[in-house]
């Protein structure tokens, strides 16, 4: 498959296709720079969703129900989950794949023409997502997925890679999982734009919603305090948002809720489209990603160009200052 | 960098799989990227999987005794599905009689590993034979 096969097998959504590019993709082809430039701009249509939380609180039984769910609503999805490598060998045990409800033969998500899922090893990067994982997105909304839902790693208190792919982020929580002080730490939790408290029929559900509800509204509360005395931008956009985020009870295995968090997922694109915030996030997501392209080729060059002065003994203040002045240069 | 992607699939009524998962398990340790399919998948579930997941190694668990009608099934519907069962290394292992092996390596599988088999031996034929199918293969 050459570049154009694949980019024209990607935009008639051929899987055969798809699946090779994001092979490709995943593995930093030479030619996948070339089919990602050709369709972008056929992206931009597709609603990224991120689903993220502790291991184990149920991330992959809510994202099979959730495709369950929007496949009601006659919406194609893409599925892209991510699993850690193992940082001594690379291997990866991907086992998102398998909690995607199959059994049924009126519902089978594993044969479904409209789903596309993707398991993705997060291949050394930290943050909970791979460092492909923004482009592989990019190769299914391309492809023409409405809805696509990126699970991260069981992903703890730094874990916030997530926003630099989705427009929404789903944060999972589950009952016994620590007091409010482990809340108010903040970490995943200051970048959920929807909470989900999953298992819910658990023993000290109520505890961790009354929490998350008390952290929530002091959120709000800095935030009128704050916007009084600094410009941060984060702040201003909260502030337009305008949006009030809900903390929502599940039973995903029984499917209980699955259907509202649907909706408050479909409310929070239409706040963020509404409101131009939608057009802004996504500026800065690829004014990003453009930076990170840029250094990462920058710091392969350096690396090649600079070995000698690498492997000489000296400083590394010194070493890095000696560099940039004659990078600069050129 | 390439890494080499294995989907681990367990095939029809059988609900035995340690040894799918011991195996999945010794694959991650091997630096592969190992997908588990899970109990109870038809073949054209397993298909569909290893041609969305594109990898290189599909690795069928069988303990049933249904290898003859149940193997053949997901090599054609890889083919039905888009995807070329001669560029991917299909793996059987479990129950299978030595009588029925002709008739699994003419549905084109590439190796047959019965009960006992040392897994080191399946790493070792994974890396011996993937890069004989991977020859013209654009990846």
């Amino acid at each position: 498959m050459n570049v154009e096969e694949l980019v024209e097998g990607i935009l008639s959504k051929k899987r055969r296709f798809l699946a090779r590019a994001i092979t490709l993709v995943e593995n930093e082809h030479p030619e996948s720079k070339e089919v990602l430039r050709r369709i972008y701009p056929r992206t931009g249509n597709a609603h990224v969703i991120g689903i993220t939380g502790f291991p184990g609180v149920g991330k992959s039984t809510i994202v099979s129900k959730l495709t369950e769910e929007f496949r009601k609503r006659g919406k194609s999805v893409g599925i892209v989950a991510v699993d850690p490598s193992s940082p001594f060998t690379g291997g990866a045990l991907l086992g998102d794949r398998l909690r995607l409800e199959g059994a049924d033969v009126n519902k089978n998500l594993w044969l479904d023409e409209n789903v596309f899922f993707r398991s993705m090893g997060s291949r050394g990067r930290l943050g909970g997502i791979a460092k492909k994982t923004g482009d592989v997105v990019k190769l299914l909304d391309a492809a023409g997925y409405e809805k696509i839902l990126v699970e991260t790693v069981g992903a703890g208190q730094s874990e916030v890679g997530i926003l630099e792919v989705a427009d929404t982020v789903v944060v999972i929580l589950m009952p016994e999982t620590g007091d409010d002080i482990q809340v108010n730490k903040a970490g995943i939790l200051e970048i959920g734009d929807i909470f989900v408290i999953n298992k819910a029929d658990l023993e000290g559900a109520e505890n961790v919603e009354r929490w998350l509800k008390y952290m929530l509204s002091l959120d709000e509360e800095t935030v009128m305090e704050l916007s009084k005395l600094s410009h941060a931008d984060e702040v201003k956009l909260m502030q337009k948002l305008k949006w009030k985020k809900p903390v929502l009870k599940t039973i995903a295995d029984r499917g209980i809720g699955i259907k509202e968090l649907a909706n408050e997922i479909e409310r929070h694109y239409e706040v963020l489209k509404k409101n131009g915030i939608l057009q802004e996030k996504r500026r800065e997501k690829a004014k990003l990603s453009a930076l990170e392209l840029a250094i990462e080729e920058i710091r392969a060059e350096i690396a090649k160009r600079y070995k000698d002065l690498l492997d000489r003994e000296m400083d590394p203040y010194t070493l890095a200052d000696r560099i940039v002045k004659e990078v600069l240069k050129c | 960098m390439e890494k080499i992607r294995v989907l681990i699939a367990k095939v029809g009524l059988d609900g035995h799989d340690r040894g799918a998962k011991v195996l999945a398990r010794f694959l991650r340790d091997a630096g592969f990227e190992v997908i588990y399919t899970g109990l109870h998948r038809t073949p054209q579930e397993v298909a569909r999987a290893a041609v969305d997941e594109d990898v290189d190694v599909v690795g069928i668990s069988i303990l049933s005794g249904a290898h003859i009608p149940l193997v053949p099934r997901v090599i054609q519907y890889i083919r039905e599905y888009g995807g070329n069962p001669d560029e991917i290394l299909i793996l059987v292992g479990g129950t299978i009689p030595h009588d029925d092996f002709p008739k699994l390596k003419e549905a084109g599988v590439d190796g047959i590993f019965i009960p006992g088999t040392p897994i080191s031996e399946i790493i070792r034929f994974i890396k011996e034979e993937l890069p004989k199918k991977r020859m013209g293969k654009s990846k």
